[in-house]
């Protein structure tokens, strides 16, 4: 429990450190790089090696580089839905989940599974 | 187009805006402790490049860009939805930095201690993303510089006008 209230403090001020960043910035594609910030990485990363060592958290960052992947696939779609259809923001970034999850998961069956 | 640091998006927010992002960041952070803890590192990893906190930002930016277009007697849901898109477009170039991110601190972690690696990949994250950005905007640049030499003038106009107005979204 404490281990869990501990990630839950960490990681909310570490995004919201990076979010806050990109409030702050203009033009809003460039703001946006932050909304890809390592947030919820930089805030795992530390308690996984204080935890579970240095091996442990080396397996999760090559697993990410695969989740990054993903992530870039569900980024772009995104922006194109948004832009060119201009469909309604939650209903686009929710649904198109889906991808990042069929990309991640796909990506790591055929390469890490 | 020049990078400005501006507090008018300190101004749209409101309190409970970054209360809730505090929290869902939190709870993201806790769930991928989770899922690496029940279903081991290789699949808790992907989830270090989980998009969970996108959503939220992406429907505020929505809110915001729509409030400020109401408020000047416009109809804004097209322009808060197209906003949220260049944001988004923002983001999946920032995702390939997360990328080399993450294979800083895979090929980095044996090698020295987790605060020097998470501080050399932290950097290669904003190198990479703001390069990828820069690239972009010259690209960007350049092709619209060719395409208003080479065009009709009719042809040329237009391709302006829709060119201005993406840059206008971008603002």
């Amino acid at each position: 429990m404490k281990e869990i209230a501990i990630r839950v403090i960490v990681g909310g001020v570490v995004v919201s450190a990076f979010a806050l960043l990109g409030d702050l910035l203009k033009p809003k594609s460039f703001a946006g790089l932050f909304g890809a910030a390592p947030s919820v990485a930089l805030a795992t990363l530390f308690l996984t090696v204080a935890k579970n060592g240095q091996e442990f958290a080396r397996l999760e960052a090559r697993s990410m580089i695969l989740g990054a992947v993903a992530f870039f696939v569900y980024a772009s779609v995104v922006s194109r839905l948004l832009i060119r259809k201009r469909l309604a923001v939650l209903s686009v970034t929710s649904w198109s989940m889906m991808l990042w999850f069929v990309c991640a998961f796909g990506l790591w069956h055929a390469l890490l599974g | 187009m020049k990078i400005k640091i501006t507090t008018d998006g300190l101004r749209e927010s409101r309190w409970y805006e970054y209360i809730g992002r505090f929290l869902f960041g939190g709870a993201v952070t806790a769930l991928t402790g989770i899922i690496a803890k029940h279903f081991g590192p290789e699949i808790g990893g992907l989830f270090l490049a989980f998009p969970a906190i996108f959503p939220a930002t992406a429907t505020l930016i929505e809110k915001h860009e729509q409030r400020k277009k109401e408020e000047a007697g416009q109809e804004g849901t097209a322009r808060g939805r197209a906003a949220a898109g260049v944001d988004a477009a923002g983001a999946a170039m920032g995702s390939m930095g997360l990328g080399i991110f993450a294979v800083v601190v895979w090929q980095g972690l044996p090698k020295t201690t987790v605060g020097v690696v998470l501080s050399i990949a932290t950097l290669a994250w904003l190198v990479t993303s703001m390069g990828v950005w820069l690239f972009r905007e010259i690209l960007w640049r350049r092709l619209r510089a060719h395409r208003s030499h080479d065009s009709s003038h009719t042809l040329s106009t237009s391709t302006h006008t829709t060119r201005s107005t993406k840059r206008r979204l971008d603002e």
